[in-house]
């Protein structure tokens, strides 16, 4: 009998030595003569387990970790192919609670699948979404994305239906007008990493949500634009491109319907402003990737200037499943305009970082202490930044506010793309600040002074802070070049670095001097 | 005047010319061609040869100073040959929360250099990379094109060893 073994290939497993136990695990079933089949998965995003082995048994999946390469031969010893008892063993995978308390909609397949089996996608419901849009018109496929309340997961939660609509809505009468779909997949907030695991763990589906939004608008051509510090990502997205195309699932006639869809994967430079879209599409095009003034929109003039949906991986990724079930099914998760699941990362300080994937709603704190453990030191959390180095600062006593979008700008916040990152109280929120200012030097592309200049004069004002020269002066001067960056900068790299600055130094006064001596309370 | 000519004037090794060469032919009709250019001569020849700005801007119809411009932009591209190895330390938020910055500063004082520089003997080179997406595993670096997480003292010595050995 054939005992099918999973070890991770997701990049975060292999950062912890999937590779090698993938390998030794092999090794010793030959050396103990017994037949195993190893398949390759993403993970399921407890990294904390990781590399989380597991075993198909009888009875389900069990799960054995974190396993390093001095734990394989125990397990053989222990019989761990039957699923029996070991150290490391963690029980049934999907009766795992940390799993189990999750709404897993975007991240169905993740961790389950063999990520470039298109069998294996199939036999998870896979392209069932694209069999439905295949036989619908454009404008109801965009109906049901609007419908299902998706809104941008890159960050900037706009309405996918109504971008889908105004690249839809372009050329009416000209079937032939080139358009079209590009994935962005430069994913370069810190605290991030789910576009990650959809293109490591499941890259069908963002094939597929692509393929919709492709055959939905009329564009015949897509490209990811993948960062390229994604190399794992890469090998495993132009795999399943390819045995895509081998199947019928990309190329001139999907499913034999005759239509066509063309993807390529392009590799970016290592810029951050290039997750802004104007910037990407200038970086696609062979250019510095330099901002764009809007107007006029990307869904207008967008790609080579032509009408093109841009959208982040994971709202590509969630339209298979909006497609399969319908945008009512969607939209009756989440809460307020905040509608559907959203893939939250927990990451820095904390004791069980990884992938909870919940309807919009659940608070900081649940997230923090129920799914993460508290910090990693054991220390108390002071601080997380949420939404990537653009997102404010939250202290302990704004850990209660829900995941929404609406809620968050009420406190001055952003979602972002789902980043959690947890400081303990070690944290210096005056470095943290003058961080902020220093990425931004470092990213800007130069094309608007507030960005350019401001940053590095705020890095300077923050070195006088921190050393503690003219305080009151330069905490005024902090402030007001914030104002600058927010009001005068192009996008949001300039526009949003005030939110982690301002934010430290309104929620986390003490680390800059303020309150703790009479002439920076004057600040 | 010939191509031919112009290549000898550029100081451009035959071998590496033609190497280019032949990326070019294989981008050329791509649209955005340069950066899918760029990459796979750096992935070639580990660097892109300021020598070669000419060739690629004519065969694309671009100014020299285009092709500068693009190269210099992006923090991946460089104009020079690198040391064996690149390591790169993420210095982002996440890996901040984790103790990087004392992995930054052990790099550094163990291979004697700062960021963007080659060790002397001309193994590793150091530099800083801004989130490798592996955030809950933080802190993180990557060697060459292997990430690694939860990086301690203990294990980015050994990750600088293991490179030194194979440089």
């Amino acid at each position: 009998m054939t005992t099918t073994i999973f070890v991770p290939r997701d990049s975060s497993a292999l950062s912890l030595g999937a590779n090698k136990v993938a390998k030794l695990i092999k090794e010793e079933a030959v050396r103990r003569n017994v037949a195993v089949n190893l398949v390759r998965n993403g993970s399921r995003g407890m990294f904390w387990l990781e590399p989380m082995v597991e075993v198909a048994t009888d009875a389900g999946r069990v799960a054995y970790g974190p396993v390093t390469i001095n734990d394989v031969g125990s397990l053989f010893d222990n019989n761990f192919l039957a699923g029996s008892d070991h150290p490391l063993f963690l029980g049934l995978t999907d009766e795992l609670p940390w799993l189990k308390k999750q709404e897993r909609l975007t991240f169905a397949r993740v961790g389950i699948t063999d990520p470039v089996s298109i069998d294996d996608y199939i036999a998870h419901d896979g392209y069932q979404g694209l069999r439905n849009a295949i036989v619908m018109i454009g404008a109801n496929i965009v109906q049901q994305v609007t419908e299902s309340g998706l809104r941008g997961r890159g960050g900037a939660a706009f309405p996918t239906g109504i971008k889908w609509k105004t690249v839809l809505d372009c050329f009416p009468n000209d079937m032939s007008a080139q358009k079209y779909i590009v994935c962005n997949a430069d994913e370069g907030d810190s605290g991030t990493y789910s576009d990650r695991m959809i293109m490591e763990g499941d890259p069908f589906v963002l094939i597929e949500g692509m393929t919709i939004a492709g055959i939905a608008v009329g564009a015949t051509q897509g490209y990811i634009y993948l960062r390229s510090e994604y190399p794992d990502a890469l090998q495993v997205l132009n795999e399943a491109i390819s045995n895509a195309y081998t199947a019928g699932y990309l190329g001139d006639n999907i499913l034999g319907s005759g239509k066509r869809f063309d993807l390529e994967v392009r590799r970016a430079a290592g810029a951050y402003v290039c997750g802004e879209e104007t910037s990407l599409l200038e970086s696609l095009e062979g250019k510095r990737g330099i901002v764009r003034f809007k107007p006029p929109l990307p869904a207008i003039e967008g790609l080579f200037g032509k009408p093109t949906v841009v959208n982040n991986v994971i709202s590509f990724a969630t339209v298979p499943i909006i497609l399969d079930k319908g945008g009512e099914f969607y939209k009756n998760y989440g809460m307020g305009r905040s509608r559907g699941t959203l893939p939250i990362q927990l990451a820095g300080n904390i004791k069980h970082g990884g992938l909870v994937e919940k309807a919009f709603g659940i608070t900081l704190r649940e997230l923090l202490y129920d799914f993460g453990g508290g910090s990693a030191s054991g220390k108390p959390i002071r601080a997380v930044q949420v939404g990537g180095p653009l997102g404010a600062y939250l202290p302990e006593s704004q850990f209660d506010t829900p995941l929404d979008y609406e809620k968050f700008s009420e406190i001055w916040a952003v979602l972002g793309h789902g980043g959690i990152v947890a400081f303990d109280d070690t944290v210096d929120m005056a470095r943290m600040a003058r961080y902020a200012f220093e990425f931004c030097a470092v990213e800007s592309c130069g094309k608007c002074t507030p960005c350019r200049i401001g940053s590095t004069r705020g890095v300077e004002v923050m070195d006088k802070i921190i050393a503690g020269t003219d305080h009151t002066k330069n905490i005024a001067l902090v402030r007001d070049l914030s104002d600058t960056m927010l009001n005068g900068s192009l996008c949001a790299l300039g526009g949003m670095t005030p939110y982690p600055v301002l934010s430290a130094i309104n929620h986390f006064p003490e680390d800059f001097g303020i309150g703790t001596n009479s002439k920076a309370q004057a600040a | 005047m010939p191509d031919e000519l112009a290549r000898k004037d550029d100081g451009i090794a035959e071998a590496i010319a033609r190497k280019i060469d032949g990326h070019i032919a294989a981008h050329v009709d791509l649209p955005g061609a340069l950066l899918p250019l760029l990459h796979a001569i750096q992935d070639d020849i580990g660097y892109i040869p300021e020598a070669c700005y000419k060739t690629i801007s004519k065969s694309l119809n671009l100014s020299v100073a285009e092709v500068h411009g693009v190269v210099t932009f992006y923090h991946h591209f460089r104009t020079h040959a690198p040391g064996k190895h690149i390591l790169q330390i993420c210095r982002a938020e996440s890996c901040q929360s984790m103790g990087s910055e004392a992995l930054e500063k052990m790099a550094k004082s163990k291979l004697g250099v700062d960021y963007h520089q080659t060790t002397e003997d001309g193994s590793i080179t150091l530099e800083p990379v801004y989130c490798l997406g592996n955030c809950a595993c933080s802190p993180a670096v990557i060697m060459d094109e292997q990430v690694y997480g939860r990086v301690d003292a203990l294990l980015l010595d050994a990750i600088i060893a293991e490179a030194r050995e194979s440089a």
